[in-house]
């Protein structure tokens, strides 16, 4: 699965936790989920265990603390699906 | 007392601590009881002459029985939480292994009132986890009263150590 696949499906996870859901339109690796998207610091716990269910993977701690921007997040995920 | 050693190391003092007795605990769930004191400092001003819990406080009880507590258990384990507590050691922080002490956040709730609460009422608060990862304990807590009626309902989440700042 490419890095462009799993952006869109990564607009999915992110949509309930967004509160400005056009923002959502225009991210890329660079995008900050907190700062940029207004996300809940809190909330990125549950991006997390959304994500992991949707692919039926298991992020751990050390690839959880580096998510910060969506690139991060891609990579999490790019790196347990290949 | 049982679960001394939790009760001793809630991070709360006198007027704002609203846990009496727990009466189970495990990794997945806990239930506790408070009665709320007919001299509590909210009742003279909410309302003038027509005491009533405000909500804010019942959200209170249901956050520091729901989540503290089990947040506190999660984190120091389950034969540091059977320990019998003592007076002198509630002066110390609790220490999670790595040393840094355990601060509890409230990140959200989403909650329903379906009954008041008057001065002097025992309350049960019962809360069933749904996930502690990452430091975020997420709950679906329930008030009930003396009666087995349901007070109040919710899901309560809390950050019980904060990995993200």
């Amino acid at each position: 699965m490419d890095r462009r696949t799993i952006l869109e499906e990564l607009k999915k996870v992110l949509y309930p936790y967004t509160e400005n859901k056009e923002l959502l339109q225009n991210i890329d690796d660079h995008t900050n989920l907190v700062k940029d998207l207004k996300i809940n610091s809190a909330n990125l716990v549950d991006i997390i265990i959304d994500a992991e269910a949707k692919y039926n993977i298991e992020i751990d701690f050390d690839s959880a603390e580096k998510i910060i921007t969506v690139g991060n997040c891609i990579d999490a995920i790019a790196e347990k699906i290949k | 007392m049982k679960y001394q050693y939790i009760l001793d190391h809630l991070p709360y003092k006198s007027s704002f601590r609203f846990v009496d007795e727990i009466s189970h605990l495990d990794k997945d769930r806990v239930v506790g009881h408070y009665t709320l004191k007919a001299d509590a400092f909210f009742y003279e001003d909410h309302f003038p002459g027509n005491p009533v819990t405000p909500g804010a406080i019942v959200t209170e009880i249901m956050a520091q029985i729901g989540l503290v507590v089990l947040g506190i258990y999660l984190v120091v384990g389950p034969e540091e939480a059977a320990r019998a507590g003592t007076a002198s050691d509630a002066s110390s922080d609790i220490a999670s292994g790595s040393g840094d002490p355990v601060f509890p956040l409230f990140t959200s709730v989403d909650i329903s009132f379906n009954k008041i609460v008057l001065p002097g009422q025992k309350i049960t608060v019962i809360s069933q986890k749904e996930y502690f990862r990452f430091g975020k304990l997420k709950c679906r807590v329930e008030m009930l009263d003396a009666a087995g009626d349901r007070i109040a309902k919710g899901v309560f989440s809390g950050i019980v150590r904060n990995i993200t700042k």
